[in-house]
């Protein structure tokens, strides 16, 4: 029997070895990401990203102990670190964080490392969500690697993304900065029994408001003034405002609110046809990523050493542009 | 193709506190190029041997500093072997005494390193076990 179906029975070594391979892009990992694509297409992919020591580790634990109890869905976790730029070697520390979820087999926990992609997620991660997808998992949960202000690859992946921050992070010209804080369909402030809590939330709501303009009543020098919002054509699906959630994940509270807040956005996103949209995306920039492969692998195969090295040593000596050289090469290929 | 990582899982099975060894090793084997997954303090065998499968790891390293080796070794490599991974290379760190090197290498444990041992040591012990 070969690993995906075992896979699709239910076997727990099988999943592992088969994440293995798909994580090093083997041979027998494609061939089985091709005979489980069917399969895929059903679980609810939640990304969790935010700066490192926001408390995403602990914030997955909780979430998936809910999923667990409270619904009774099966829970796959992808959680991502950074390999060492210097000798390819990582150390994957969000288990420790997780181990409420231990002797559950009704949840699956795999680290993996960057290996060397920016971004926030490592290039196999997709891959290997699908995996679990084709596995029947209901929820699967991936969290990136400590998130500056540009790893946003998790938004492409995830239908849901809940970006974590926690008081004392940064002001209010943090929160109106391009990045990050965009791709949040749920702001998560964890750790909000710490102090700076309010702060952090009028920052992250006058970030939201400017975003998305709303009727507006406010106090002005003692009267009261307001704003119309934008009219909305009656035809037009219904905007998604993000959420804000304060949760304090060590102590398990505001979970359940996150829970419904995520419960909301995916009614909105199958309301909406956001979904599919998402969905589209999402595939439309995995095949364009395997063409992309595809295409240079055979243009290399195309080139003799040679003539690639020449060509090369003469963009060196500076005799020919990098530009020139692509013309150069190309001519005559890839009709 | 990505090359093949070697891929470890650091646990610290028991009841000490004392995680220091543990993360110095794991610190070691990341230098040498390796994925460390490690799971913190006071894990149970069934605890360690769930993180192994779903990882798939190549080596398991345990830092064992209370004693209580000879009861929780065995434990493990049964759950392990129960679960089809007879495979994984068992490394010891920590308080061995001498007399139980022996039984300890008759279970299956691959190699056991007591104070002072070096970490380049144990980075080639695991190279090699796992090149098999």
């Amino acid at each position: 029997m070969t690993y995906s179906q075992a896979v699709l029975n239910g076997d727990r070594l099988a999943l592992s070895r088969l994440l293995t391979q798909v994580e090093n892009d083997a041979p027998e990992g494609r061939a089985a990401l091709i005979e489980l694509f069917p399969h895929t297409g059903k679980a609810h992919l939640i990304g969790v990203t935010g700066a490192p020591g926001t408390g995403k580790s602990s914030l997955v634990n909780q979430l998936a102990l809910y999923y667990r109890k409270t619904e009774n869905k099966r829970v796959a976790i992808v959680a991502v670190d950074p390999s060492s730029p210097f000798t390819g070697g990582a150390v994957l520390g969000d288990r420790v964080r997780m181990r409420d979820l231990a002797g559950d087999t009704g949840v699956f926990i795999r680290s993996m490392a960057t290996r060397g992609s920016l971004g926030g997620l490592a290039k196999s991660t997709a891959n290997m969500v699908q995996v679990f997808d084709a596995a029947g998992f209901d929820v699967i949960i991936i969290e990136t690697v400590g998130a500056g202000q540009s790893e946003v690859d998790v938004a492409r992946l995830a239908h849901t993304t809940l970006v974590v921050e926690a008081p004392g992070l940064g002001d209010d010209i943090q929160a109106i900065k391009a990045g990050i804080l965009e791709i949040a369909d749920i702001l998560v402030i964890n750790k909000a029994d710490r102090p700076g809590v309010e702060m952090t939330e009028k920052a992250l709501k006058s970030m939201l408001e400017l975003a998305h303009p709303t009727e507006r009543i406010f106090q002005h020098h003692g009267s009261t003034m307001r704003i119309a919002g934008p009219k909305q054509e009656a035809s037009s699906t219904p905007m998604w405002i993000p959420l804000i959630q304060r949760t304090v994940s060590t102590e398990g509270k505001g979970i359940v609110e996150l829970a419904q807040a995520i419960a909301r956005h995916v009614a909105h996103l199958t309301h909406s046809g956001g979904w599919t949209i998402r969905e589209r995306a999402r595939l439309e920039v995995e095949l364009d990523a395997l063409i992309y492969e595809e295409l240079v692998s055979r243009f290399r195969q195309d080139i003799p050493q040679k003539q690639y090295d020449d060509v090369l040593e003469k963009i060196i000596q500076r005799n020919l542009s990098p530009g020139e050289a692509v013309k150069i090469l190309m001519n005559g290929r890839l009709k | 193709m990505t090359e093949k990582k070697i891929r470890v899982l650091v646990a610290k099975p028991g009841l000490d506190g004392h995680d220091r060894g543990a993360k110095v090793v794991a610190r070691a084997l990341r230098d040498a190029g390796m994925e460390v997954i490690y799971t913190g303090l006071r894990q149970t065998p069934e605890m360690i041997a769930e993180a192994a499968l779903q990882e798939d790891v190549d080596v398991v390293g345990l830092s064992i500093l209370s004693g209580a080796h000879m009861a929780l070794t065995p434990r493990l490599l049964e759950l392990m072997k129960k679960n089809g991974q007879s495979h994984v290379k068992i490394f010891i760190g920590g308080i061995i005494p001498d007399e139980d090197l022996q039984s300890l290498k008759e279970m299956g444990v691959t190699g056991v390193y007591g104070p002072g041992a070096s970490t380049e040591d144990i980075i080639r012990d695991v190279k090699i076990a796992v090149a098999g």
